[in-house]
């Protein structure tokens, strides 16, 4: 661990107050996620726990505000606090696990169209191309009307929309590196394609994959909320950040703001801290930029 | 200098072809190539840029892929044709029994992988020694390339070896399953002129001491003559001349060969243009009727437009694809 305090990403990082914050916001969200649940005392998704009279209590700063509810609640009593803390679960959850997926998947398809070439090459590469030319929310929108909602639905068709970007820069490195000798002579040396793939292509195709993935997470979690805004997201029993704003947004207009901007406030800080240190990983990880 | 070549080759190819098919037209790479290499026999594989010479290495170990493919000839390797073998039975063949020396030592090894784990996976592939065993037989190895701290050296990655001592590397996982046939293209190409003759020395003295042949693909004649047992000249995917080292840079009877022979800089006499061959390699898509050569040969006559000539006895061991070769004396 003493080798990498004294590499020179850390040394960059410490320079970054880009990277600084961003990892920092980063790692709030990490523990909020983690430890949300003991940090708060209302459960908002138990009903038994939530009591009506305590509906549309404004944040506890303004008047007529409960030191029990810090940032408010909302129609049915819930804790906005204890809901953003609930809600950014899933929405990190959602984010990462479709990123795995999709960062799999694509890097896969990249493998065998780069490396194989052909007809295999033609076929994945026109799908992502005709993918490129629709706009990710709209064909994300289109299968979840298809294939109804739900968690697991939001993780397919986040899968299906980002798997192409994984697939192009995969394939366009793949190509680059079997032209590299060290391909060539495994394939003297009597390796298996699968072999050669796993174990000389693969990892040198990596690197530019961590920056995408990293980003991807906090575009993963836009789309998301955008889905949920619209009404085919995650189902009203485990409400996302965006389905907390599209709540709160009924009542946005009678004054009840806090019901739908502090869910917003901590999206745009979630992907705010993710982009930024994606910047910085991309500067870090890029040898032309360097 | 000469080993006598013993009656059945280990290496003999047939009249091979191997075309690329691409959308400008089809490009005969390897034109009806034939040469033999003997048990512990050099042959240099001698031609310029474009002559088709490293699509004969990769022919050899079938290596060839789309749009590329062998459209004729055999590949005898102990008289089993490779040309005709499946896959897997090539996959043995490679590095076993046929191994490969790359151009570019800076570009032959992983990046990622420490120079260890790349030769244990030659070793993994092609032997069925444990752990430790195969871990000595690395450590001899880059012993015997001259790499000192051999031990250590394994768990070094490429980045911290020298672009020579990379190459020597690159020897040592090709000789490690001792293989009997070493295609070395271009081996030296990408060294300097230092580190060249330590090389060359190095790999002469390793076929020796395995038994080992080699095909030496090269475009440097002086390098082939150092090392060569025999020499055949490539030109347009075709076989212009072929013999004995010595008899070959000595007494060329082929145009084409005077001509290498006369571009390589002489130190001793100071010109001041250095001597070339004029033109440049034909258009390999539509070769011209006759004789490949005849547009950059000082000797052409009507009949090179007409006939393509054909390999054709010489004086000594040479044979030369020529309708007026050169006699023995003979300036071109």
């Amino acid at each position: 661990m003493t080798g990498f305090f004294q590499s020179e990403f850390f040394h960059n990082y410490k320079r970054s107050s880009s990277a600084i914050i961003g990892s920092a916001l980063m790692a709030f969200f990490a523990f909020a996620v983690l430890a949300g649940p003991f940090l708060v005392a209302q459960d908002p998704y138990d009903i038994a726990a939530l009591n009506l009279m305590d509906s549309y209590k404004p944040p506890m700063w303004l008047e007529g505000g409960d030191p029990r509810f810090p940032l408010g609640t909302d129609g049915q009593g819930r804790d906005v606090w204890a809901s953003i803390l609930y809600g950014a679960r899933i929405s990190v959850f959602i984010g990462l696990v479709a990123m795995i997926a999709s960062c799999t998947l694509g890097t896969l398809l990249g493998l065998i169209a780069g490396f194989y070439g052909g007809i295999a090459d033609a076929i994945i590469m026109r799908i992502a191309d005709i993918q490129l030319s629709f706009p990710s929310i709209l064909i994300a929108l289109f299968l979840m009307s298809a294939v109804g909602t739900g968690i697991d639905k939001v993780l397919i068709a986040l899968t299906a929309v980002g798997w192409v970007v994984y697939a192009r820069t995969v394939r366009g490195s793949t190509l680059s590196e079997i032209e590299k000798e060290y391909v060539q002579a495994a394939k003297v040396a009597g390796l298996s394609n699968r072999k050669i793939i796993r174990k000389h292509v693969l990892p040198n195709v990596l690197t530019p994959l961590i920056v995408i993935a990293t980003i991807q997470v906090g575009t993963f979690v836009l789309i998301e909320a955008s889905l949920s805004f619209l009404g085919v997201g995650v189902p009203i029993t485990q409400p996302s950040l965006g389905l907390l704003i599209k709540n709160g947004f009924d009542v946005l207009f009678s004054g009840l703001w806090w019901t739908s901007v502090f869910p917003g406030v901590a999206i745009m800080t979630l992907v705010f801290g993710i982009n930024l240190f994606g910047d910085f990983l991309r500067d870090e990880l890029n040898p032309r930029l360097k | 200098m000469t080993r006598q070549i013993k009656s059945k080759p280990l290496l003999a190819v047939q009249d091979l072809h191997t075309h690329f098919h691409t959308f400008a037209g089809t490009v005969k790479a390897v034109n009806g190539v034939s040469f033999e290499v003997g048990a512990g026999e050099v042959m240099g594989l001698v031609g310029e840029s474009g002559g088709g010479k490293s699509v004969v290495g990769f022919s050899i170990l079938g290596l060839i892929d789309s749009p590329g493919k062998i459209e004729g000839g055999q590949i005898l390797l102990d008289g089993q044709d490779l040309v005709s073998a499946g896959e897997n039975r090539l996959r043995q063949v490679r590095g076993r029994e046929i191994s490969m020396v790359f151009q570019d030592p800076m570009t032959s090894l992983n990046p990622l992988h420490t120079v260890g784990r790349q030769m244990d996976e030659v070793l993994c592939l092609h032997s069925d020694l444990d752990a430790a065993a195969r871990k000595q037989a690395c450590i001899d190895m880059l012993e015997s390339v001259g790499i000192s701290r051999a031990e250590e050296r394994l768990k070094a990655y490429p980045h911290q070896f020298s672009g020579g001592m990379r190459q020597r590397v690159v020897i040592a996982i090709a000789m490690l399953a001792r293989p009997r046939l070493i295609i070395a293209d271009e081996p030296t190409t990408a060294l300097d002129v230092t580190i060249q003759s330590q090389i060359l020395k190095l790999m002469r003295q390793q076929i020796a001491d395995k038994g080992a042949s080699m095909i030496l693909i090269t475009h440097d004649l002086a390098v082939v003559s150092e090392m060569a047992d025999h020499i055949t000249v490539l030109y347009c995917g075709n076989v212009v001349e072929r013999g004995k080292t010595r008899e070959l840079i000595e007494t060329p009877t082929h145009p084409y060969t005077r001509g290498l022979i006369d571009s390589i800089p002489d130190t001793a006499e100071r010109h001041d243009r250095l001597k070339q061959i004029p033109g440049s390699v034909p258009d390999i898509r539509n070769l011209p009727k006759g004789c490949n050569f005849k547009d950059r040969c000082p000797r052409a006559q009507a009949l090179c437009a007409e006939r393509e000539p054909t390999l054709t006895a010489q004086h000594g061991s040479l044979w030369a694809a020529c309708h007026f070769p050169l006699k023995p004396g003979e300036l071109a």
